[in-house]
């Protein structure tokens, strides 16, 4: 069905053949989210290389729009170094998969599309706090997170 | 009243929601009705006269709105004890609903009557709120859950629960009437005299069976039933807590403060009697009010021409549904074993997809977990969509569901 404002070739695409899907055993980083009204449930594995991120996977349990997001974030993630990571917007997700009406039609819909930027911006604030003990540069990446729908 | 396929849709006059359009101009079909029900407009009106016309504090002043609030509140604690056939209306116990009433009885029986060691026994079918209750319970008491399993029909393997009964530490047996989810009956009446024969209380959740059978509690023989308004044509922030008078009378109080006191000193206090002592606090008058409205109408329909309509309605859509390529049906393929839900998947799209596409076709139906995330794990998979009917529904608005799955296949180029 063309035109459809959220059901996009890409997104049934992605959904169907999701990137960077799987585990990284040992990871740096792993962090686990859900949403606790819809079930979506992910997990995020992320290597770290000096400032930079190696490699990244994620796994899980989402509807379409959760797996193509997450996806896409990893694609976009990959290679990044942690500071331009932690100034990445929703908007620049959002966008690369024509979903920024979604926060403004779908206040649901929202959740699954952002629970992997919220587990990563997450799983970077205690990479940061936890592992380098510098909360400095965490900054309020946590509240970020929270806050982000 | 005739209850023929035209009368019941004469009914659809009473609910203006029903006429309402939906994102594109499409008429709604509104089949989450196990979530919550539409409300008729004796019901919106009751509340709205009460508050034009009535709205006083109950229990207190002498004035005359108080003394008609008052008799309007209690009327409706009458009726709800002859609908369920409880003889003593002083059983009935308001509260905010279901989950409220579990927590009630978790909280002010559970506390004086669960010990180190004892076993609480529930199923893989309940509802989040008749299993949190219990964890927190048996946690703090150091106390142990456990589940009657399902078997693959989606029906309860009874024997497990003659395992639990005979170690002898069993206290408390409770279960959902009907699934929310998988829709399945359970055997209530063999339950109870499993456990009545060793002294084992029981608890029925009624939230899915109070609104859709003739529920009659002085032959159900439990000790614990509750139910909320809202799932049968009733406001929200209103449901029923029955329990055997006896036990109530030993049981101590839930909450504390106005109206569940005799006598209040600095020091000391005394209880009010049933069912005050559990009605703490200003009650939701109003919605109380309005709620015997809504019992009012579904007596003038007789329960069990509600039940035979909304199985008539099952049995379409479980046999439409059928022909229809990549649906995978949950619960018993026995019709009568069952209550008006219909929980499925369509091929392998997540059911937030299949909600939200046919959510564009006005269809309304629930996909998620339906707070039963112990099933889910049972079933193995992280949500289901769920249809489920009431009395306003019809075989055209199935129709119309199961038309729209056409749209879900086409986006997902199934
Ligand atoms: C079987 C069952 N139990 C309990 C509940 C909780 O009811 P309430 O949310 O009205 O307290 C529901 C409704 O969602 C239910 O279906």
């Amino acid at each position: 069905m063309s035109g459809d404002p959220i059901y996009t070739e890409m997104i049934i695409e992605y959904s169907r053949n999701p990137s960077n899907y799987g585990k990284l055993e040992d990871a740096h980083i792993h962090r686990h989210d859900s949403n606790p009204l819809c079930g979506d449930s992910i997990d995020l594995y992320l290597n770290i290389d000096g400032d930079k991120i190696s490699d990244i996977k994620f796994d899980g349990k989402g509807c379409a729009i959760c797996m193509a997001c997450s996806s896409v974030l990893t694609e976009m993630i990959k290679g990044k170094t942690l500071d331009e990571v932690k100034k990445f917007t929703k908007d620049e997700l959002l966008s690369e998969l024509g979903l920024e009406h979604l926060i403004k039609t779908s206040p649901v819909r929202i959740k699954c599309a952002l629970l992997s930027l919220k587990t990563l911006k997450f799983g970077i604030y205690s990479y940061f706090v936890d592992k380098l003990k510098d909360s400095e540069s965490a900054g309020n990446l946590n509240e970020e997170a929270a806050n982000l729908y | 009243m005739q209850a023929t396929t035209s009368s019941f849709k004469d009914l659809r006059n009473d609910f203006p929601v029903l006429n309402r359009r939906v994102r594109d101009n499409k008429k709604l079909v509104y089949l989450d009705n196990a979530a919550t029900t539409q409300k008729p407009n004796q019901v919106i009106d009751a509340i709205s006269d009460y508050y034009k016309n009535h709205n006083s504090n109950i229990h207190r002043a002498v004035h005359a709105l108080a003394e008609e609030s008052t008799e309007a509140f209690e009327e409706t604690r009458d009726k709800v004890a002859k609908f369920l056939n409880v003889e003593d209306s002083q059983e009935i116990i308001f509260v905010r609903g279901t989950t409220e009433g579990i927590n009630l009885v978790a909280y002010a029986w559970g506390r004086d009557n669960i010990k180190e060691g004892d076993i609480i026994v529930t199923t893989e079918y309940e509802h989040h709120s008749n299993i949190v209750p219990w964890q927190l319970l048996t946690q703090e008491k150091k106390a142990k859950l456990k589940y009657i399993d399902i078997d693959d029909n989606g029906e309860l393997m009874l024997e497990q629960l003659d395992d639990y009964l005979s170690t002898g530490k069993v206290k408390l047996v409770t279960f959902s009437h009907m699934s929310n989810v998988l829709g399945t009956i359970s055997p209530v009446k063999e339950i109870v005299s499993k456990c009545r024969s060793v002294g084992v209380k029981v608890l029925i959740d009624g939230a899915q069976s109070v609104p859709h059978m003739k529920i009659d509690l002085t032959d159900l023989n439990s000790d614990f039933y509750v139910f909320s308004a809202h799932k049968m044509l009733g406001p929200t922030g209103v449901g029923v807590l029955w329990a055997k008078k006896e036990i109530l009378e030993k049981m101590s109080p839930f909450l504390g403060g106005g109206d569940m006191i005799r006598e209040v000193h600095k020091y000391e206090t005394t209880w009010n009697d049933l069912p005050y002592k559990f009605e703490a606090g200003t009650p939701n008058i109003a919605d109380v009010i309005g709620f015997a409205k809504a019992i009012e109408y579904l007596e003038k329909i007789g329960m069990n021409n509600i039940r035979n309509h909304e199985l008539e309605l099952t049995k379409y859509a479980l046999d439409e549904m059928k022909k229809v390529p990549g649906i995978t049906l949950y619960g018993t393929k026995e019709p009568e074993k069952r209550g008006g839900v219909v929980s499925f998947n369509f091929n392998d799209v997540h059911p937030h997809d299949v909600g939200t596409i046919i959510d564009k076709e006005g269809v309304a139906i629930r996909s998620g977990h339906h707070c039963a995330q112990v099933l889910m794990e049972k079933l193995n998979v992280a949500a289901t969509n769920r249809a489920s009917f009431y009395i306003y529904n019809t075989k055209e608005e199935i129709d119309v569901l199961i038309s729209s799955l056409q749209h879900v296949a086409k986006v997902f180029k199934l």
